[in-house]
């Protein structure tokens, strides 16, 4: 197969970008997506290119650790049912094809290089309430607390969120709320996250909001591009926690910062 | 050089309790005036800096992805071993610790290997409140499967993405504190060298990797939790930045590496599809609970496997192994399938691969059950390979997964350098010449919750701690010897790729020193290693410049040093003139073609001291004794 890409490139934040076309000859229908790349970037490095290697993150190659993803023709993770660009073979593309690559865009996601952004906005909103606050060594037994299967499914479904920013990329508002109320929605079915459940939601929520993410307006792009299947309805959950939350969790009207 | 292993002696079961009650303690008030530097992010690495954090320690922790979030212990798959007894099989601390040090094939220490198995049942206790939604049966009681090695079930799991929910819980405890002003994360920061002071680790040099910078951190006290190295061999399940350079640094600098040689070659891997190939994909050992291997009995049968009828199929583990059957531990199941596809009988277009067939189950258990089981998993070989497992029997082959061997680490998980503590993957201490299924994120979990922030407390509270800044001279020092290295590599300006040197290594190693070993073809490696490396100073072509995101340049140092390691696990590889666990040496096995220990030579760990860049590492032996397990031959039949 013979591939043509249009590659956003891009040295720095501050740099200004621009589309750059690579003819790939010889794509064998069997790589991923990014071996493709790899290919690629060994022949920009053995012919000396000026811009260099075109610059995309990755590690685990599994579609587990969330570290890629870009759009390819204005895709997420180029729009292969629960798939990440790492686990997206060739073998979905036709001989001749001719690709757009870019990086996600997102205000909150700023470009670091080429295809490669800051995401370090996702960390921020975990750490404003993402968790459960149980220090080491004052757990009870595993079994103390009986959990609906049910329940514990459900939180699974949730806590599979790999935060690679698809969902961002693929929001017209480029809103966090899918990855958010994923978190949110993976805690508050389990008893273990009852007791901070509203206040969590609040916290999230208003960090989300400081981090320049848009707001939803219930468009569902960011569930058809989820590579881990994650459902809109946990935005609801979200927002009815948000809601109850502000209504019965506020100390004083200065700590609410309405974003 | 003597190691002293500081390992308890008395009643093993005791052994941990009385450290721990010997140790002495930081008054919670002076605890914040303590610094520690943990590097590393993965469950080890973040468990221990949450940890720390949490008893009120100034920690820093360093990894060099986007996020804390990324490390690779969240590919790990099937689950986590507990000696919780809860499916009343018969399962003990005592059966688990004997399990793991007869999976180990008795090159481990013991009171570790104890110490592991007692803290297994409070990890699943905390991870259970932090959230992680382990599996759990209809009356809401936690679940547990079976894993390779054992008789009992007592494996936890979440799906078939165990090692994502633990580290998400350890990351989420880790996000906790870092909001609460205790942990500062530094994310993208490669760690390139560690800084001793008087005897003591006192601080990291590391790359800042957006900017390119480089930079000094100082503290009382330097965790490392950085992984393992099995990306020596290029291709492994490892995830592509998983590397040695932060364990190699320390070892330059005098941190002793233990056991480079024993690495684990995991016998359910995605086999090969060609010469592009970036990375293999492990196939979870639990689909060995549900899944049958097979080759045809046939030399050379090129039909299909549907086309195979049942009586000429080889279910060869359940015929060698009858009580263990699918159920062997790695090893002996990837030897196993190696000497199959050796015979000729393997699988697909290349021929190296075996039949992982789930029909049997399905009629069994219906197809929802085994979707339910292994969903994820199946979903994602059918992505790789194109091909649908629940009409068609998976292809596997073994791949390296897992190294056992890492820097040296005392029974408080100390180095050989004062104040440098390794723990998780990166540290040599508890799997011995082979690692049981699920026992890895049982021990970087252990490490990092429970033992090392007991034992850093003990070593910070019996040791004094002169002011030191980052503008100390030893920092200079670091400093120039990591821009040296960089503008090294950046002048080679030679032709070749970092990549297709790295594959070049890669394919020796895999030759010489992968699933089967013999003295001749160790000796050959060891010398086409030294020329590689040798040709990679002078004829890389790293592009770009230091001071500016490059990824190239990231793995040019990188592979620098896995070169240099690849050199000693073969030394290593040959000076263990015996075969256990996953180091097979050919010249040493049973007439069944087991692999023969030799006690009596050769029940030691080797710790190996760099000796500077021209001379080869010296061996150092640390005895192993055995006083509760008593060495035998392992036998799964």
């Amino acid at each position: 197969m013979r591939i043509t890409l249009n590659v956003w490139r891009q040295k720095n934040t501050n740099a200004a970008g621009a589309m750059k076309r690579y003819e790939v000859p010889n794509v064998s229908p069997d790589m991923s997506f990014l071996e493709m790349l790899d290919v690629l970037n060994e022949e920009l490095i053995e012919k000396k290119d000026a811009d260099g290697p075109v610059t995309f993150e990755h590690d685990c190659r599994e579609g587990i650790c969330g570290s890629c993803g870009f759009m390819i023709d204005g895709l997420a993770h180029g729009g292969n049912e629960r798939t990440t660009v790492c686990q997206l073979h060739m073998r979905h593309f036709k001989d001749g094809d001719d690709l757009v690559l870019e990086p996600w865009r997102a205000t909150a996601f700023p470009v670091l290089r080429d295809l490669m952004v800051d995401r370090s906005a996702f960390d921020r909103i975990i750490a404003s309430g993402g968790y459960v606050s149980v220090s080491t060594g004052s757990a009870p037994d595993g079994n103390a607390i009986a959990i609906r299967k049910l329940d514990s499914d459900l939180a699974m479904d949730n806590a599979q969120c790999i935060g690679c920013g698809a969902c961002v990329a693929a929001c017209p508002n480029a809103s966090a709320s899918l990855f958010t109320s994923a978190k949110i929605a993976h805690l508050g079915h389990l008893p273990q996250g009852q007791p901070e459940r509203l206040e969590r939601a609040k916290k999230m929520v208003d960090q989300m909001n400081n981090e320049l993410f848009g707001s939803c307006t219930n468009i569902g792009e960011c569930e058809a591009v989820c590579p881990k299947g994650i459902r809109i309805e946990s935005i609801a959950l979200m927002n009815r926690d948000y809601s109850k939350a502000s209504m019965m969790e506020r100390p004083s009207t200065g700590d609410l910062g309405f974003g | 050089m003597e190691l002293n292993s500081r390992v308890p002696s008395g009643d093993i079961q005791t052994r941990w309790t009385r450290t721990k009650f010997d140790m002495k303690l930081v008054n919670p008030a002076n605890k914040r005036k303590h610094s520690v530097i943990v590097v590393g992010s993965g469950l080890a690495g973040a468990s221990a800096a949450a940890t720390m954090g949490e008893l009120g320690y100034n920690v820093k922790c360093f990894c060099f992805q986007d996020s804390p979030r990324r490390a690779h212990s969240i590919a790990a798959q099937g689950g986590i071993n507990a000696a919780k007894n809860y499916q009343n099989d018969g399962d003990s601390v005592y059966r688990l610790f004997y399990d793991t040090v007869k999976g180990g094939d008795f090159r481990a220490r013991e009171s570790n290997v104890y110490r592991l198995a007692e803290i297994s049942v409070n990890i699943i206790d905390q991870c259970v409140a932090q959230g992680v939604p382990f599996a759990r049966e209809y009356g809401g009681t936690l679940s547990n499967r079976s894993f390779g090695g054992a008789q009992v079930s007592r494996t936890f799991y979440a799906r078939g993405q165990t090692g994502q929910q633990l580290l998400l819980g350890a990351y989420q405890a880790l996000e906790r504190q870092i909001d609460a002003g205790r942990v500062q994360m530094m994310t993208r920061r490669e760690m390139l060298d560690v800084v001793n002071i008087d005897g003591q680790a006192r601080g990291i040099v590391c790359r800042n990797l957006t900017t390119g910078a480089i930079e000094s951190y100082a503290a009382d006290v330097v965790v490392l939790a950085t992984g393992g190295y099995g990306n020596v061999f290029y291709l492994s399940t490892n995830a592509k930045g998983s590397n040695v350079t932060a364990t190699w640094r320390a070892h330059k600098r005098g941190a002793l590496f233990g056991n480079p040689c024993f690495t684990q070659i995991h016998p359910t891997c995605i086999p090969v599809s060609g010469d592009y190939q970036s990375k293999l994909t492990l196939m979870s050992e639990s689909l060995r609970n549900d899944g049958r291997i097979w080759v045809p009995k046939k030399v050379g049968d090129k039909r299909k496997a549907a086309e195979i009828p049942e009586s000429e199929r080889d279910y060869y583990l359940e015929r060698i192994y009858p009580s263990f059957g699918n159920l062997v531990p790695r090893d002996i199941a990837s030897r196993a399938a190696k000497k199959m596809c050796d015979e000729g009988r393997g699988v697909g277009e290349s021929g190296f691969g075996v039949y992982l067939d789930f029909s049997e189950a399905i009629k069994r258990l219906g197809a929802d059950k085994i979707k339910e089981r292994y969903g994820n998993l199946f979903e994602m070989y059918d992505r790789i390979t194109g091909e649908d497992p629940y009409t068609l029997p998976m292809r596997i082959y073994p791949a390296v997964h897992y190294t056992m061997g890492g820097l040296w680490v005392d029974y408080q998980l100390m180095t050989t350098l004062n104040g440098l503590f390794c723990l998780g993957e990166a540290n040599f201490s508890d799997h011995g010449a082979n690692r049981l299924g699920a026992s890895a994120l049982m021990q970087g979990l252990a490490d990092g919750y429970f033992i090392a922030p007991a034992c850093v407390g003990n070593y910070l509270a019996s040791n004094k701690f002169a002011p030191v800044g980052t503008d100390h001279s030893a920092f200079k020092d670091a400093e120039a010897n990591v821009n040296q290295q960089t503008n090294k590599l950046l002048n080679a300006s030679g032709k070749r790729t970092v990549t297709s040197f790295h594959r070049d290594l890669g394919k020796i190693m895999w030759e010489y020193c992968g699933m089967a070993r013999n003295a001749a073809g160790l000796t050959q490696a060891i010398g086409k290693i030294d020329a590689l490396k040798e040709e990679y100073w002078a004829s890389v072509n790293v592009p770009g410049s230091g001071d500016e995101l490059n990824q190239s340049l990231e793995t040019a140092g990188r592979v620098a040093d896995l070169i240099e390691l690849g050199s000693l696990m073969c030394r290593d590889a040959l000076a263990r003139e015996e075969s256990c666990g996953g180091h097979y040496r050919e010249e040493y096995q049973t007439p069944e073609g087991e692999a023969l220990r030799d006690d009596d030579n050769f029940s030691y760990v080797s710790a190996w001291q760099w000796e500077g860049d021209k001379k080869a590492q010296t061996l150092v032996k640390e005895p192993l004794t055995f006083d509760y397990v008593h060495p035998s031959q392992r036998s799964y039949k």
